[in-house]
């Protein structure tokens, strides 16, 4: 079978992740670049379904020239290939956009060798929307299983059941496949990569993309046609340090104490 | 003033109070008209009325709850086309969120997620309040093509009553051959716990590692119920099995804004801060000193939460009396 896993090259949750003041969008120059942590969950989820049958599978990132950042990591940890789609264009993209620009390249991929599979992450670590999984299902006409905490293929590999937890039930839910699917970080412990898929990455081939070659304009992606826009970004003042006690054997009636004067008690 | 449609969330017609959340703020942009999907709306009336929809879309197909999300995405764009709404308004959780997006390329229209604040702009349009970047940054957005889809976290505002005489009107919509792909074949419901719901509540209390087992989550309840607040955990702890999945706050569990956090045992990572920045109150208790979380405390104790948490629980019970 055939697994694409969209993985997002996004700014280190750990750095001082702030906006371009220029155009307000997500600065991805001056601040250091990773593989969205919660993408790696995704690239588990294939590379078990790969171990467990055959499959092939592929990491695709639309993203900024650092973005190839992404798919090295996706290739150490045992992907067999990777696709960047790249283009001056792309920069401030909204998820729509995005969406359409995975979609094109996803389509190309399947002209070439069918996509059983379509494994994204439950959410971005930057935007955090947990929209394009939707979105692509949407624009793909496929299947939507998304926020799996766990997931299984049926013996024939036709049929695909997922756990979630919904908002008031644990939900299971099934689809047949191709099919788009989002997997959280319940639902596997991503591996590093070894020293030996280090070693094998550099090998492995890494086609990229432009607009051009999937066929999309630049005039349908990019900040000057987003559909939502920011008008305005402030940092948040830092939270004014309160009391701080140290329990010397009533720290739970101060605790009260605070709690009651608060109007909490 | 246009119509500003609001999915209703709802369990069997028990509105959920982000849905209150939801009509008031779309009295702010428009005349609120409920969308209610599914069965259990006897229920559910009182409140939409109550709550200020002028309007409500019954939509009771059991088609539309039977598969994953799709279905009411293709209702929400029918009925979008038909009554040309304003603004279409969801609640920022898992559903929404998806139902949001799926309806954003049908629409060919904008959407914002994760709002915790909706005011009418200067032309009318909504401006939503998004709190980015694990709460670091509050950003202003604007939908600024085709027909406005904004999700709102629970507790982006006070619901505030004013009562209306809705019109109900029975829809009928179309589901897509496509958007029945993903069958959910089973809903197992969630234990009761007596507990207000995690992301609705008004005081939270959560406990971390340093709880140290399962059993001895039994402190953080103790203190949870002496405020009548809910119970959360962060992600050491679900992952350590000592709590549910279901009660994780943070980037990967649930966001809470409530009066209330008293954080215990937890050490304040980033991605635990990101589901609980907003909230009004912070009060800590963690035995190290240097823990970061003790930065955004209102009030904080350094101490063993075994005995503090305990001591707290008989205290607040001895003040009722
Ligand atoms: C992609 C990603 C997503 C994540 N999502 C989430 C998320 O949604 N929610 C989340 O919470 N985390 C999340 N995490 C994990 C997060 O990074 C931290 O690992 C986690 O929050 C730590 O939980 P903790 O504070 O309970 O444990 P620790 O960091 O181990 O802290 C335990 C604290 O308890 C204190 N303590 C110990 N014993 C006692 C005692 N007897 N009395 C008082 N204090 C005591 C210690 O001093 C310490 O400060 C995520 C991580 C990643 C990479
Ligand atoms: N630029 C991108 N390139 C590849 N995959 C992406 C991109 N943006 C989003 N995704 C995928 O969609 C998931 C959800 O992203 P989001 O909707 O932005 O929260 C991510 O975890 C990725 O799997």
């Amino acid at each position: 079978m055939n697994i694409v896993v969209c993985v997002k090259y996004v700014p280190d949750a750990t750095a001082d992740r702030t906006f371009d003041p220029a155009d307000r969008t997500v600065d991805r120059v001056n601040v250091p670049g990773v593989l969205s942590e919660l993408d790696e969950h995704a690239i588990e989820a294939a590379l078990q379904l790969a171990e467990s049958g055959d499959a092939e599978v592929t990491a695709l990132t639309v993203g900024p020239a650092g973005a190839s950042d992404a798919i090295k990591k996706a290739l150490q940890m045992g992907v067999d290939k990777g696709v960047h789609v790249t283009d001056d264009a792309i920069h401030g993209s909204d998820a729509p956009a995005t969406s359409l620009v995975l979609a094109k390249a996803l389509t190309k991929l399947d002209e070439t060798s069918p996509v059983d599979l379509v494994l994204c992450g439950m959410a971005s670590t930057d935007g955090g929307m947990s929209v394009v999984p939707a979105m692509l299902a949407e624009r793909l006409g496929r299947p939507q299983v998304t926020f799996a905490g766990s997931l299984e293929l049926s013996d024939d590999r036709g049929t695909l059941t997922i756990r979630r937890d919904g908002e008031a039930a644990t939900e299971t839910v099934e689809a047949t496949l191709p099919a788009v699917v989002s997997v959280t970080d319940q639902a596997n412990e991503p591996r590093y990569p070894s020293f030996k898929g280090i070693m094998a990455a550099k090998k492995k081939p890494v086609e990229t993309w432009s607009l051009a070659d999937l066929g999309v304009a630049a005039s349908e992606v990019g900040l000057a046609v987003a559909w939502s826009t920011v008008e305005s970004y402030a940092q948040r003042p830092p939270r004014q340090k309160g009391t701080v006690v140290t329990d010397d054997g009533d720290g739970g009636r101060q605790l009260v104490a605070f709690l009651a004067e608060q109007k909490f008690v | 003033m246009g119509e500003i449609l609001v999915l209703v969330d709802h369990a069997d017609g028990v509105v959920r109070k982000t849905a209150m959340e939801l009509l008031t703020i779309a009295r702010r942009l428009g005349e609120p008209a409920a969308v209610f999907v599914g069965t259990g709306y006897e229920r559910a009336k009182d409140t939409l009325a109550a709550y200020g929809a002028q309007k409500v879309y019954l939509l009771e197909q059991p088609e539309l709850t039977e598969y994953l999300v799709a279905p009411q995405a293709d209702a929400l764009a029918q009925l979008a086309e038909r009554a040309q709404p304003a603004a279409i308004l969801l609640t920022s959780n898992s559903d929404g969120k998806e139902i949001a997006g799926r309806l954003a390329i049908k629409l060919g229209s904008g959407l914002v997620t994760d709002a915790v604040d909706v005011v009418a702009g200067d032309d009318g349009a909504p401006v939503a309040t998004q709190s980015v970047f694990a709460g670091n940054y509050s950003v202003q957005a604007k939908v600024t093509h085709g027909t406005p889809i904004i999700t709102v976290k629970p507790n982006a505002a006070t619901p505030e009553p004013a009562a209306a005489q809705p019109v109900e009107e029975k829809v009928g919509v179309t589901i897509s051959e496509a958007a029945k792909g993903a069958r959910v074949v089973e809903r197992a419901p969630r234990t009761q716990t007596g507990r207000p719901d995690l992301t609705e509540a008004a005081v939270v209390v959560s406990g971390g590692r340093g709880v140290g087992s399962a059993e001895n989550f039994t402190v953080v309840e103790g203190l949870a119920d002496a405020l009548g607040g809910a119970v959360g955990a962060s992600r050491a702890a679900v992952d350590s099995g000592w709590y549910p999945h279901a009660y994780q706050v943070g980037q990967t569990g649930k966001t809470v804004s409530p009066q209330l956090y008293v954080a215990a045992g937890i050490s304040g990572a980033i991605q635990h801060r990101a589901g609980m920045q907003t909230s009004r109150t912070i009060v800590v208790v963690n035995k190290d000193p240097e823990a970061p979380i003790f930065e955004m405390a209102d009030f904080g104790v350094v101490g063993d939460l075994h005995k503090v948490l305990p001591q707290a629980t008989e205290e607040i019970t001895r003040r009722k009396g």
